[in-house]
């Protein structure tokens, strides 16, 4: 078995495991209400690490990238203004295309 | 398809073009990384979620070997714990239809259903499946094809964390919301630096220890 399948097979397993630990596990069990409070803070906590992963994130390095930087900005300034998800998705990916055109 | 399953498809179709694209880009890396065109589809419908995907493959990739791609991968992935305990009780069914439906909890699916504030079946599902098929096809095409696209071309990797920004905005307008997400990006943002790949993911988790806060 080469490296590739067993990194395929062991990854595989343990994320099927993740995503089912809730919906398989717990079932509809109402959850404890300190729990809940938990839970609602989830949602943001894990985006907001999401957003400075997928920005500036590297392999034990802060990347800098200019022209994502950029199209994130921009990206926040559309969003400020009340745009729409795929206006805000455009902009993003427009203003760093074009960015990089010029640098 | 039901209605409702339909209405999930239809908010998750502005967002299609990414998983297609990163699916493809994914066939490329993993094509380079040694891995067979049918080892790359398998991993993309079983594991289904792109940020581990892409870190196993570059560390194939690199020569870091199958252990470190693994720990990279499973540490990334460790995150869909406490994203599948925040959406455990709206799967209904039997346990086996819900450990497959519940492999389609991905970042996007997850942070779509949740967008009216209290998270939605059929929205996570019709999103998900879509997704699913685009991220799998994506991959098969990528390792099919030549180098055709060019993801930084067209600043994809920019729309990625605007996607997740403009996710996150709704939340913020809470006080516990905004303290938990400043707090989160913050021990991300340290732990870069020093962490290996996913480990900044997984410990921001504790942000959300704000919430035991009355």
């Amino acid at each position: 078995m080469s490296a590739g399948w067993i990194v395929v097979a062991a990854v595989g397993a343990a994320t099927v495991l993740f995503k089912a630990a809730g919906p398989v596990f717990l079932g509809r069990r109402e959850l404890p209400p300190r729990v809940v409070g938990l839970v609602e803070v989830l949602a943001p906590a894990m985006l907001a690490a999401l957003v400075v992963t997928q920005l500036v994130g590297g392999d034990r390095e802060l990347v800098l990238d200019g022209p994502r930087l950029l199209g994130v900005a921009v990206a926040g300034l559309a969003l400020w203004l009340r745009a729409s998800l795929i206006v805000v998705l455009v902009v993003a990916g427009a203003a760093a295309g074009f960015a990089r055109l010029l640098v | 398809m039901s209605g409702r399953l339909r209405d999930g498809v239809l908010a998750a179709l502005p967002l299609a073009p990414g998983p297609l694209l990163f699916g493809a880009s994914f066939g490329l890396l993993a094509a380079d990384a040694g891995m067979s065109w049918a080892a790359a589809v398998l991993m993309s419908a079983t594991t289904f979620a792109g940020s581990a995907q892409f870190a196993a493959a570059s560390v194939l990739e690199t020569g870091g070997g199958a252990l470190a791609a693994i720990v990279a991968a499973v540490l990334l992935n460790a995150r869909y714990v406490p994203l599948s305990v925040a959406v455990a009780s709206i799967f209904p069914g039997s346990r086996r239809r819900r450990l497959f439906e519940s492999q389609l909890i991905v970042d996007e699916s997850w942070a779509l259903a949740g967008r009216s504030g209290r998270f939605e079946y059929a929205v996570l599902v019709g999103a998900g499946l879509l997704f699913y098929v685009l991220w799998v096809a994506g991959t098969a095409a990528g390792t099919l094809v030549g180098d055709l696209l060019d993801p930084e071309a067209i600043g994809l990797d920019a729309a990625f964390p605007a996607l997740f920004l403009a996710l996150l905005f709704p939340y913020v307008r809470a006080r516990r919301s905004l303290v938990a997400a400043v707090l989160a990006a913050a021990i991300t943002f340290a732990l870069i630096p020093v962490a290996p790949p996913g480990v900044p993911l997984v410990v921001a988790a504790l942000a959300c220890l704000v919430g035991l806060r009355r």
